[in-house]
Formats: structure tokens, C-alpha cells, sequence
């Protein structure tokens, strides 16, 4: 293959550009590398958009996390099953207000320094730091005094973790947390090492050379919104089980039909769909494949008692006429979506099954009669003749514009009420949310972590991210009385009394759990989709001839 | 000349001047937070994160601070990157920007010379016809759709030869820059032909056209040293803004073709308000856009002392 730099062009001749042009005509190359090389055991992928942030203390973004779960390691892990398994801890013992790890004396920095007890308590004490400003500090305020230190009221030498020796790490909890030591497979709770840290002063993580690597991949080269190549790790202590040798993401686009174009092309291995690129897919006779994110979208209200929706009867009448089959086989069309009936997603473990099995959700039919008098009463409780236009804050996406027309003409013909539709850029929209500036909002929340605690305390008093502005104490006496135990008994019995105030207070109108819909290259085997954390996870992949 | 170059520069500086604060005061006026991001966060850490972009002073005193960080060429790093300067932003991500839309340039003032003086010399007969239709086609076309129908061509091509003919996207060879350059050049180069072929038609009645004829120079001799080397001219003045507005115009055809260029950074920086580098690639921009105008008028300035003279 030729290789020219682009730069080489400004000492080219305008003769030779062409007799060039003509002669990289002639002599394409047929079949240049493709996607997938079984004998060397390289994948090509296309990055949906640069990675903002590899500084694991600090992101927060998917295609960061999805890198930082291929290049680090935390105390544990998934294995090849999705099962948490040992990662840079060898065993560990918890009890209800401790946790310790053995760290193994294998697990090596990709410089050869071995990973310590130290990287872990100067790494979480910087999560925590408020100078940090993580925005993801919260992951650690199970913690003692993580919240306290993360708020500047205690000094940093305060936090629950402690380095017995090089390879014991001592960890004293807030207060009993179940879901704790999966925490310690997320990317805000991987090791750093201090001294390289402060080595590369304020530019830690701004290029491939200013991480250290502790993970089963290094990344070889990154070249800023181009490309990223990630190489089998030779430092690794679990290097013998890693089959791949590169993950080479070559291409960085946001277009969902360039990439489609690319894995036609036999460019790419892997790649999602949308509505749009889903028809072509089809035409192309790929087989589609299917995955539910864990994300949940519902449309949230304003409990401000300034605003209407405050009203539980105005709220019960939008839910008794909303249909969330027919929401999902003709607004959202793409398959792999599921209808919203809880807070809670389906994938949610209970205490021995998925916690919608043992606690099945209400699913309200829509009844028109009912909701029309449901209606009526909420105007009377209100004092008003006619409900005002309600106001639709939502995100300017295609897929939420269509989903706010739908219910602008749903709710018009059935009820006949007004929704004002306000359409706003990402940043502006969050502006608003935070200001209380809207009556019903478009919005959807996805797992932090395993457990149902990442749902179920979202619309606490205290949570920020409660952005209506819900407050009953029965809820928020729930939540507490999760939090503070261990039994899986207790803590799912509190979630599913959650689930029934969710309902029947109307607090919000669970719409959709989102499904994505995605091709795969057939030779690749073992990549794992997962809904939190890594997604998706090459990690024990392998390409078969 | 001195005087008139030096004048000119002046009056450069400050239209950047006006531009880094039409930008600044726009930028802060959108509404939004930059800080907030989809999870929210303790009014310590929004806080802290405010202290660390400088923008928990008062809007002058920003102001003022920034001013005096970009006179040393200083834009700060950027708000989505974190730790990434703003100045490494736009010395990794322009070089590729420029070396497309020189290519795009080239690829359009050769074409819209070359059909330009066909469509004047077979006026009104069929070969004008079908390339004025063409060229009305590539101003009116939006270049994502011919971005987006340029790739399908080329993974169709690929197909049916199955071979890799040139690549579909991606950055890094010769080949990756073929396709995307032409898109890109497309729009200019139905603009370049239509100037080239009104001012060939102008020329074709100019005194010396006929003194050449009378003389009885064989016809390929007036086109090429006569009527082409005249009529050239109008388009060589368009082509330095043409040139500023390729290079940096680039946003849809970097995306659809995975281009590292800074297109990208600029659009997106304006989506979530990352101040550093909307003011940082809008100011470079803008500059690079008065330098381009600034030469061509001097340049002018040596070729007609007429316009030093107004």
C-alpha cells in the first residue's frame, strides 16, 4: 500500500499530484486489510466520537468508558460470562461496614511497576477531592466520608480507604451498601499511579503516552479525532487469557450511515443502527442483532407547586390514555425496544430473579372514560374551566421531536389537551430542567451501576437529579431503608413499595426501555454487551477463521 | 504601498478585535450552562469546576483576562477535552483541514476554469448546456448529500469490483483525500465556472480579440494566449475568500468521511457550549478569513495601483 502523508503534498508538483492520482487509480490495492484477521487476531471498529476524557477520575462518557474498561482494571471485574470476578484483587472479605482486598503481586503498570494498595487510596482520594470536580465522585460516597470530604467539609485523609502494606487495601464503608463491591469494577474506581500522575503535571490523560495502562489493553496510538489503536497488553497478569491482539478503532465518526457504509465495505466489524440506517441494513441482508441498553425514558413532570402537574389527577389522566405498546411499535419503530411499565428496567436482578419477575409492574390499558374523569376532577381540584397549555421540555433530536409530536396529537384528540412542544439543544435543555423551567420533561436514565439502588433513589428529596422536584417522604423512607441494608430481602421488598408509589402516584409516565439494534462481524466471538460499565466488551474476545 | 499594507493590516487587527468580542458577548448570552452535564452536581463541585475555567469571576473581568490571553496566543484548554489546550487543538486538527481544502481548491479552480471556458466556447450548443445544468446542480446541492451520495458511489464501486477501490472513510493516505476533496471542491467549482465562462463571453467581444482574429492567429492560439490568460483574472480574486471558506467549511464532510479536521471541533464546540474553543477556533478562523482578504488586496494593490489610489 502507498503511504502518503498529507503533508507531503506541499512539496508536490502539480505534474506528479496528477500522474499520483492517476497511478492510485490503476493500481488500488484489491483487498487491503480487512475488518477482522483471524491470524493475527485483529478487529477494526469505528468510535462513535473522540473520547473527552481518559482520565478515568473524571469520566463520565461512554466512548471514554468504553476505552478505560479495555486499557484498566479496578480491584475487580467482569469475566468472559458477565460474572464479577477478580481483577487487580486477588480475594477479598466483606463485612457489613468493611471490605479488604488482596491485591496479587502480578498486576503490573504498563511501565513494570507493580499495582499497589497505594494507587487505589491516592486515586479515590482525588475522586473524592473537590478540587477534582468529578462529576462522578458520587460512585464512592458509600465511603466513609466520602460525601463530607467531596463537600470541602473534612480534609482528604479522612476517606474510608487505607493501604495496610503494598498489596492490602482496608476499606471502611459509610454505612452497610450491598451493591459495594461492584463498584469497584466502574472506571471512577481504578487505580492511578501517583507518581506518574504528578510526572505529567496538569496533562494527565491528554494523550496515549500520559496514561499508565494496568489493563488487558495499551493504547499504541491515538491520533486526536482520527483514529485509537488499542494492543494486547504484554504486562497484564491475565495476558494468557486475552485472545485479541489489537482493537484497532480506525475511523471516528458520529454518522450513523458512514459507519454502515464502512462495515459494508468490510471496513469495521462492528457497528449500531438507527432508524435510519436500519432499512439499508436490512436491504443489505445483515443479520441485526438486538440489545437492551438498561437505559429507561419516561416523561417526568414538575412538582413545583407553581406548576399544574403538581395535580395527581391530571397526571393519572395522561397516564390512563397513554398506550406504551403502541408508543413503541409506531413512534419508535426500530425493534429491540421494550414498553416502559416501572422505573425499574426488566434486567434488574430482585434478590434471586430480575426483580420485574418477582415484583411484576402494573401495566395500565389505556381507558379513555377514566381518564376523561380524571380530568375533570383535576380541574375542579385546580379551580380551572379549561387546563393552560402544557409546556414539553425536550432534547433536539429527531427520535425525541417525534416522540413530543406524538404525544402533542395523542393527548389533543383524546383529551384534548394543549402541549406547547420547546425544543433545546443539550446544554440549554439541562439549563431549564435544572431551573424548574418546564412543565413535563422528555427524559431517560441509565445504570451507573449493578444494582437497583442506580434507579430507585432518583427521585429522593435529596437527589439532584430529581429535577421536578419530587418530594414524599414515604419515598424517601423507602430509599433510606434499602440503603442502610444488606438483606436482599429487605431492600427489594422497600424497591417494589418504590414501585407502586411510582405508579400510583404517577410521579412519572415510564415511555420506553431502550433497545439498540446493531451489527457484528460473524467471526468474531465472545464480545459481550453489557449495561453498565465497558460496552461493548472485546476484552475476551477472538476472532475465528 | 508601505502605508497603504500597513493600513490594511491595522484595519485587520482590528476587525479580529470586533470578531473575539461580537464572539465572547454572543457565546455568554446563549443560554445554558457549560459546566452542567447530564448528571448533576453539587453546587461544590459546579463550584470548583467554575473556579478552574475562570468563570466564576464577573463577565468584564473575564473578559478582560481573556483579551489578554489571547494578544500572547493563549486560548486556554477546552471544556469537553479536559485536559486538552485549545492551541493543541487547533495545530493537530487545522494542517488536515488545509491540506483538504487545498486539494478541494485545486480540484475546483482546475474544473471551474476548464468548464468555464468550454461552456464559453461552445455557447448555447450542447456541451454549455449540459454543464451549466451540472453547475446549477452544484450550487444548489447541499454538499452533505453529495458527501453522503459520493461515499455510497464508492462502497458500491467497492462492491462490484470487489476490491478496495479507494477508501470509504478515514484519514491518513493520498487515496483518503480524493473523494472528500472533490465534494468538498464541487460547490466552488460550479461557482469558478460560471465566473470563468461570463468573463471568457466578455472577452470574446473585447478589440484585441478581433485585432488577433484579423491578424489570422489560428484559433487555439487566441484561446489560450489570449482570451483564457485575460479572463482569468476576475476568478483569481474570488479564489483567496473561496480559498478561507473551504478550509473552513469542511464541518459535514469530515463527519461523513471521519476527517480529523477542526470543522468538527467548531460546530461541536458550539453544541455544547465549550466557551475555550468556540472563541479559540472562531477567533483563528476569523483571523486566517482577514488574512486571505488582506492579501488579496495587496496583491491587488501591485497588480492595479488604481485600487491603492481610492
Amino acid at each position: 500500500m502507498l503511504d502518503f502523508d498529507f503533508r507531503d503534498l506541499e512539496s508536490m508538483t502539480m505534474p506528479k499530484f496528477f500522474i499520483l492520482t492517476l497511478f492510485l487509480f490503476a493500481f488500488s490495492n484489491p483487498i487491503l486489510a480487512q475488518s477482522v484477521d483471524a491470524a493475527a487476531q485483529t478487529v477494526k471498529i469505528a468510535l462513535a466520537q473522540e473520547p473527552p476524557q481518559l482520565n478515568n477520575m473524571t469520566a463520565t462518557d461512554q466512548v471514554s468508558i468504553f476505552v478505560l474498561g479495555h486499557v484498566m482494571e479496578g480491584l475487580t471485574r467482569y469475566d468472559r460470562r458477565g460474572n464479577l470476578a477478580p481483577g487487580v484483587a486477588e480475594r477479598w472479605a466483606l463485612t457489613e461496614d468493611s471490605a479488604t482486598f488482596w491485591l496479587r503481586k502480578d498486576a503490573k503498570w504498563s511501565n513494570g511497576d507493580p499495582v499497589t494498595a497505594h494507587d487505589f487510596v491516592f486515586a479515590w482520594r482525588n475522586v473524592v477531592d473537590p478540587k477534582t470536580a468529578s462529576q462522578y465522585a458520587f460512585i464512592l460516597y458509600p465511603v466513609k466520608n466520602a460525601e463530607a470530604i467531596n463537600q470541602g467539609n473534612k480534609p482528604l485523609t479522612d476517606l474510608g480507604i487505607e493501604a495496610i502494606d503494598d498489596f492490602t487495601l482496608q476499606i471502611t464503608l459509610e454505612r452497610p451498601t450491598g451493591y459495594f463491591l461492584k463498584l469497584t469494577a466502574f472506571v471512577t474506581t481504578f487505580p492511578v499511579q501517583e507518581k506518574f500522575y504528578r510526572a505529567t503535571g496538569s496533562a494527565y490523560a491528554a494523550d496515549s503516552k500520559d496514561i499508565l495502562y494496568n489493563g488487558a489493553f495499551r493504547i499504541s496510538d491515538w491520533v486526536h479525532s482520527a483514529s485509537l489503536k488499542m494492543e494486547k497488553n504484554p504486562n497484564y497478569w491475565n495476558s494468557e487469557a486475552i485472545s485479541l491482539e489489537v482493537i484497532d478503532a480506525e475511523y471516528i465518526t458520529a454518522d450513523t450511515r458512514a459507519r454502515l457504509n464502512l462495515f459494508i465495505d468490510d471496513k469495521i466489524a462492528y457497528t449500531q443502527l438507527d432508524g435510519e440506517t436500519y432499512k439499508d441494513a436490512l436491504n443489505n441482508q445483515f443479520r441485526i442483532k438486538k440489545f437492551v441498553t438498561g437505559s429507561v425514558y419516561f416523561l417526568e413532570y414538575n412538582y413545583r407547586p407553581e406548576r399544574i402537574t403538581h395535580n395527581k389527577k391530571l397526571r393519572q389522566a395522561i397516564q390512563a390514555v397513554f398506550d406504551a405498546d403502541e408508543f413503541v411499535n409506531k413512534v419508535l419503530q426500530t425493534p429491540g425496544n421494550l414498553p416502559g411499565a416501572s422505573l425499574f428496567p426488566s434486567w434488574i436482578m430482585g434478590v434471586n430473579k430480575p426483580f420485574r419477575q418477582e415484583y411484576p409492574a402494573v401495566v395500565t390499558r389505556p381507558d379513555l372514560a377514566k381518564a376523561k374523569q380524571l380530568l375533570q376532577e383535576a380541574k375542579a381540584e385546580l379551580g380551572l374551566e379549561a387546563i393552560p397549555p402544557l409546556i414539553l421540555l425536550v432534547s433536539d433530536s429527531p427520535t425525541a421531536t417525534k416522540q413530543a409530536e406524538y404525544m402533542q396529537g395523542m393527548l389533543k384528540t383524546k383529551l384534548d389537551l394543549d402541549l406547547k412542544i420547546d425544543v433545546q439543544t443539550f446544554k440549554q435543555r439541562l439549563a431549564k430542567m435544572t431551573n424548574g423551567d418546564f412543565d413535563i420533561v422528555g427524559a431517560g436514565w441509565g445504570p451507573d451501576f449493578d444494582d437497583i439502588m442506580t434507579f430507585g433513589d432518583l427521585f429522593a428529596s435529596w437527589n439532584l437529579n430529581n429535577r421536578g422536584r419530587y418530594n414524599n417522604p414515604e419515598y424517601d423512607r423507602l430509599v433510606r431503608k434499602a440503603m442502610n441494608s444488606n438483606d436482599p430481602e429487605v431492600r427489594m421488598a422497600a424497591m417494589a413499595g418504590l414501585q407502586t408509589i411510582v405508579h400510583e402516584d404517577a410521579i412519572i409516565l415510564p415511555m420506553y426501555e431502550q433497545g439498540v439494534i446493531y451489527l457484528q462481524h460473524p467471526k468474531i466471538k465472545g464480545m459481550r454487551r453489557t449495561v453498565v460499565g465497558s460496552d461493548p466488551d472485546f476484552t475476551y474476545a477472538r476472532i475465528v477463521p | 504601498m508601505l502605508k497603504y499594507t500597513l493600513g490594511r493590516i491595522l484595519s485587520g487587527l482590528v476587525t479580529i478585535w470586533f470578531i473575539a468580542t461580537a464572539t465572547f458577548l454572543a457565546m455568554h448570552a446563549v443560554p445554558g450552562d457549560p459546566l452542567m452535564n447530564e448528571k448533576a452536581t453539587t453546587p461544590e463541585i459546579r463550584e470548583n469546576l467554575a473556579r478552574k475555567y475562570g468563570l466564576d469571576k464577573p463577565i468584564v473581568e473575564q473578559y478582560v483576562i481573556y483579551l489578554g490571553n489571547m494578544v500572547q496566543g493563549d486560548f486556554g484548554i477546552s471544556f469537553t477535552q479536559q485536559n486538552r489546550k485549545v492551541n493543541d487543538i487547533i495545530q493537530d486538527h487545522f494542517p488536515v483541514s488545509a491540506a483538504l481544502g487545498i486539494l478541494a481548491i485545486t480540484f475546483a479552480a482546475l474544473g471551474g476554469i476548464l468548464w468555464g471556458a468550454l461552456t464559453a466556447l461552445y455557447r448555447n450548443q450542447l456541451p454549455d448546456i449540459i454543464i451549466m445544468f451540472l453547475v446549477i446542480l452544484g450550487i444548489s446541492v447541499p454538499s452533505f448529500v453529495f458527501a453522503a451520495l459520493g461515499q455510497l458511489l464508492l462502497v458500491n464501486i467497492n462492491q462490484w469490483f470487489n476490491i478496495s477501490f479507494l477508501p470509504v472513510a478515514g484519514w491518513g493516505t493520498f487515496a483518503h483525500m480524493i473523494v472528500p476533496s472533490l465534494v468538498l471542491g464541487l460547490g466552488t467549482m460550479a461557482l469558478l465556472t460560471r465566473l470563468m465562462r461570463s468573463s471568457m463571453l466578455e472577452i470574446v467581444n473585447e478589440d484585441f480579440i478581433r485585432t488577433a482574429r484579423a491578424k489570422g492567429l489560428s484559433p487555439s492560439r487566441i484561446f489560450f494566449q489570449h482570451q483564457l490568460r485575460n479572463a482569468i483574472l476576475p476568478v483569481v480574486t474570488v479564489l483567496g475568500p473561496q480559498i478561507a471558506a473551504i478550509t473552513t467549511g469542511g464541518f459535514v464532510v469530515e463527519l461523513v468521511f471521519a476527517i480529523p479536521g477542526l470543522g468538527r471541533y467548531f460546530v461541536q464546540a458550539v453544541q455544547q457550549l465549550d466557551y475555550t474553543v468556540i472563541m479559540g477556533t472562531t477567533v483563528f478562523y476569523g483571523a486566517f478569513l482577514v488574512f486571505m482578504v488582506i492579501l488579496v488586496d495587496i496583491i491587488y494593490g501591485f497588480i492595479d495601483p488604481r485600487v491603492r489610489l481610492k
